[in-house]
């Protein structure tokens, strides 16, 4: 992300910070009827190859403009670690006619706000703004699609900027280190291994060549979804798209997105750390799983399912019943997200309790797992998550934005608008065995990683030799939604 | 730039006029409510915000307001807390409940089909909430872990250390989470307590938005506060005189990146300057890449990720504060450029810089009210501040009546960089804390 998150209020509430998994939260919802397209949702193709996806909701003078672009950290080549994701900072840096930080400055200067993130999959822009303002942000996102300008005096600054982002989410971050090595470990081979933001040497490395090659490779109209939310007509959408991006011309024909993937699995792998900066013990075990693909999303569904039944819930789901309410842990979830391009993560976490060893609290753990595998999902549990599952389709909008999230991810890890369209019909459908069948595919050591966190005694102050934290580390939060700053008044 | 010319004269005509329409409330009951309807999507959002927040905790059960808000969750009635979430979960609505420093704030969201069965569950949850002794151990476990977390958090530590130098006895000194042993010592009884002192009809002030008409408003807050005491029982906290001094302090922490928070003094909503202090932060560090600071730190020299500045107006103290976070041998440099801004406020700012924070400031407005819950948090604000009902039509007035001479004003008298105190968690070079300390 190119811009901060602002800063967490100076005290925190009871809600434990348990961030393990970094993916954008894609909360399912549900289709209102069974109609080819949801209340409001529209899509369209230029000649060009851009696909856009129109969401109309007219209760505020509000609209956000993404542009997805389908190129990620996991299509850079080995140690170019970080190119994606620099590029996204330095497409900031102006275009022939417009200066570095003029885009920031006028959305700003027009009452709006910008970001822009990076995942393993899709590199996005947005703005958010008065509704009238929407043809001026068109104009100058597209003019960046084509007419990016990097002067030679921004890069080095800008690279350095990185640096102290790499430096604020993750070196400073003994979690952060210690996912970004756990990640790694469950990648042999596909380039999700490699942390969004990159390696710390490869950052250091990376030049204005190589930013130019990206760009000029990757970003075109047929690389790109446009995704338009809030007041606005379809029509109108479509006039200024063909206006503004319809000129620009595409580069080629888009290449298949082949990445080297991932061998079988024979073993179960275990890592663990200790940092004087962990309060308490942590574990996480994570396994790869299917994703959602299109026209084939059921698999992944039932493993959004699960997830759920597993850990949705911190009073009624399964890990908290069996481990939180009588106090084997503290805390116990499971995730799992699979808007992805390739094989996703299926991942449990759970912090001790007090007094309960950590080998002792896994192996609860393991016997919750065994004795689900054995019992299947309680048909009321089921039918709660459901529940859930359709109460969130209509709470979810009262969020333009956050449909926005969800239609720009889906295309941009390779589902149609139909796929995504059609998605809480299939999380309708997800049937008891299909949660079993999804179950058995995941809850098994064979290919896992288990790690563990653990605190350690601070080392003495004439005892100096302790390592600084572990090695150049970890992703975490780069897919993260951007946080809009909050003006407190 | 031709560009940056036209958007000025973009920004110069009105963002579309709010069509905002704010009912007030009042139930057959006694209790007042803003409301703004809209059938769109059905579903109601409701937020109740209850004045004194965790600062009423009894100096002697710190911890107490916050557990206690926590537990609202876990059972009520005949319901423990499994069987409580069961029921929510089976509606399909959402029930949360947060302590902070001026409030306890509970949220509200049912589908309408489920509106009234919703309201019940809440009612029993702050009327007769358990408390029950497995609830209570695993919840204070769960807080006792936070307390945990934050201590080897730079960015706590730093937000601890300012907090105790500048609010001296208040409670704003201290984390509403208590501490290990204050959490360790409270029992149900004194959960009990905590509740009456701050979970009472005369204390809360409410917001909302969505599917729901006045008359039905009103029914269902009767149904959900009926059953809270009148008054509460503990008076509201008294104003926090502000301790801080100018200087600097630093904690020894092993990490590349040094945390600097800083912080002087601030300035309440209701102070004539207010608006003038609003706009003066925008250019100073509020205005993210437009910001002086993030120009010279950020932009220029590449020494963060990330630096901004906020006016914290708390409703019982205020200051006015920054953070950011950068390699620790680069720190010092950041640091005195921080100063550096500081004070070349009282120096006054350009007209472009006046006429381009107001255009934000403005034209951001409206766009914050789009959607029920954020249309029903913004409603309970406006009331817990003590707005006028139509303070969203005069608002921009006032942040357009701001005159360069204003900033400059309120600069002189708040941002004086000797009365600046620098909290620096990490292994800056070149700085050491001041002498006396």
């Amino acid at each position: 992300m190119r811009h901060p998150a602002s800063r967490p209020a100076p005290r925190l509430s009871l809600a434990l910070a348990l961030t393990f998994g970094t993916a954008l939260s894609s909360l399912p919802a549900m289709a209102q009827d069974s109609g080819p397209m949801p209340q409001g949702v529209s899509h369209f193709t230029l000649e060009n190859g851009l696909e856009a996806v129109v969401i109309q909701d007219t209760r505020a003078p509000v609209v956000v403009q993404m542009v997805w672009y389908r190129i990620g950290a996991a299509d850079e080549a080995p140690g170019k670690s970080g190119i994606a994701h620099y590029l996204e900072h330095l497409m900031f840096k102006g275009t022939d006619t417009l200066a570095p930080g003029e885009l920031s400055q006028t959305v700003t200067a027009n009452g709006g706000s910008d970001n822009a993130f990076t995942s393993w999959d899709f590199t996005a822009y947005f703005q958010r703004i008065a509704s009238d303002r929407l043809p001026l942000v068109m104009e100058m996102e597209a003019d960046r699609m084509a007419n990016l300008n990097i002067r030679d005096e921004d890069w080095q600054a800008e690279r350095q900027v990185v640096l102290e982002e790499r430096g604020q989410r993750v070196d400073s971050d003994p979690t952060a280190l210690f996912m970004e090595e756990l990640n790694a470990v469950l990648h042999d081979n596909h380039p999700y291994g490699r942390p969004i933001i990159g390696w710390r040497d490869e950052i250091e490395a990376l030049t204005r060549d190589d930013a130019i090659a990206w760009y000029d490779t990757h970003y075109s109209p047929n690389e790109a979804i446009l995704v338009i939310a809030g007041d606005v007509t379809p029509e109108e959408a479509r006039t200024l798209a063909e206006e503004h991006y319809g000129a620009i011309p595409a580069k080629g024909q888009a290449e298949p997105r082949l990445r080297p993937q991932e061998p079988p699995k024979r073993t179960a792998r275990r890592m663990e750390m200790s940092d004087p900066r962990v309060a308490q013990p942590r574990m996480i075990r994570a396994v790869l799983a299917q994703e959602r693909d299109p026209g084939a999303q059921q698999e992944a569904a039932a493993l959004t399912v699960l997830a759920a039944l597993l850990g949705g819930s911190s009073q009624t789901s399964v890990l908290s019943q069996r481990l939180m309410m009588p106090g084997t842990a503290l805390w116990a979830g499971a995730s799992y997200d699979g808007l992805s391009l390739d094989r996703t993560r299926f991942t449990l976490s759970m912090i001790p309790a007090e007094g309960t060893p950590p080998e002792e609290a896994e192996a609860a753990l393991d016997a919750v797992l065994t004795q689900f595998l054995e019992d299947g999902p309680d048909p009321a549990d089921l039918e709660r998550v459901k529940t859930r599952i359709r109460a969130q389709e209509i709470y979810s909008r009262d969020s333009a934005h956050g449909r926005a999230y969800e239609y720009g991810q889906g295309l941009s890890t390779g589902l149609t608008v139909q796929d995504v369209s059609d998605w809480p019909a299939i999380l309708e459908a997800v049937t008891a065995e299909d949660v079993m069948a999804a179950a058995r595919q995941v809850l098994t050591p064979q290919g896992s990683v288990t790690g563990w966190l653990l605190p350690a005694e601070a080392p003495e102050e004439d005892a100096t030799a302790a390592p600084p934290a572990a090695e150049p580390a970890a992703d975490p939060a780069l897919a993260e939604p951007a946080e809009q700053t909050e003006v407190q008044e | 730039m031709i560009r940056a010319a036209i958007a000025t004269i973009l920004a110069l005509m009105a963002v579309p006029a709010q069509a905002i329409e704010i009912q007030d409330v009042t139930s057959p009951g006694g209790i007042r409510a803003w409301l703004v309807q809209d059938e769109s999507i059905p579903f109601v959002a409701i937020d109740m915000q209850f004045r004194g927040g965790a600062s009423v905790d009894s100096p002697d059960k710190r911890g107490a307001v916050n557990l206690m808000t926590a537990l609202l969750e876990e059972g009520a009635g005949n319901e423990d807390a499994t069987a409580f979430a069961q029921a929510v979960e089976d509606l399909g609505a959402r029930l949360s409940f947060s302590a902070g420093d001026d409030t306890v704030s509970v949220g509200f969201q049912s589908l309408t089909e489920n509106r009234d069965a919703a309201a019940d569950l809440l009612a029993k949850a702050l009327a007769q909430p358990r408390f029950d002794d497995n609830a209570l151990s695993r919840v204070r476990g769960q807080v006792q872990a936070v307390i945990r977390s934050e201590a080897t958090d730079p960015n706590s530590i730093a937000a601890k250390e300012m907090a105790a130098q500048a609010w001296g006895s208040h409670p704003y000194a201290t984390s509403i989470n208590g501490t290990m042993d204050s959490v360790a010592s409270l029992t149900r009884q004194d959960l009990v307590a905590a509740k009456n002192r701050v979970l009472a009809r005369d204390r809360v002030v409410i917001g909302a938005a969505g599917d729901i008409s006045a008359e039905e408003l009103g029914l269902l807050l009767d149904r959900i506060l009926g059953g809270l005491p009148e008054q509460a029982t503990a008076p509201l906290p008294d104003p926090a005189e502000l301790q801080l001094t100018g200087g600097t302090t630093v904690i020894d922490w092993d990490s590349p990146q040094t945390v600097v928070a800083f912080a002087g003094p601030g300035l309440p909503l209701d102070d004539p300057d207010y608006f003038a202090a609003f706009v003066a932060n925008h250019i100073l560090g509020g205005g993210g890449f437009s910001s002086r600071l993030m120009a010279e730190i950020r932009e220029k020299r590449g020494l963060t990720y990330g630096v901004g500045t906020g006016l914290a107006t708390g409703l019982y103290g205020q200051t006015w504060q920054g953070g950011m976070a950068g390699s620790n041998a680069t720190t010092a440099e950041a640091v005195d450029l921080i100063r550096a801004e500081w004070a070349r406020m009282a120096e006054g700012v350009t007209e472009q810089e006046l006429t381009d924070a107001k255009t934000y400031l403005t034209g951001e407005y409206p766009l914050r009210f789009d959607g029920n819950g954020r249309i029903a948090s913004i409603l309970a604000g406006m009331q817990l501040i003590g707005f006028p009902i139509d303070y969203i039509d005069t608002r921009n007035d006032k942040v357009e009546a701001v005159t360069a001479e204003d900033v400059a004003r309120v600069a002189e008298r708040l941002l004086d960089p000797d009365r600046l105190r620098f909290v620096l968690v990490g292994r800056p070079e070149g700085i050491e804390s001041d002498p006396q300390e």
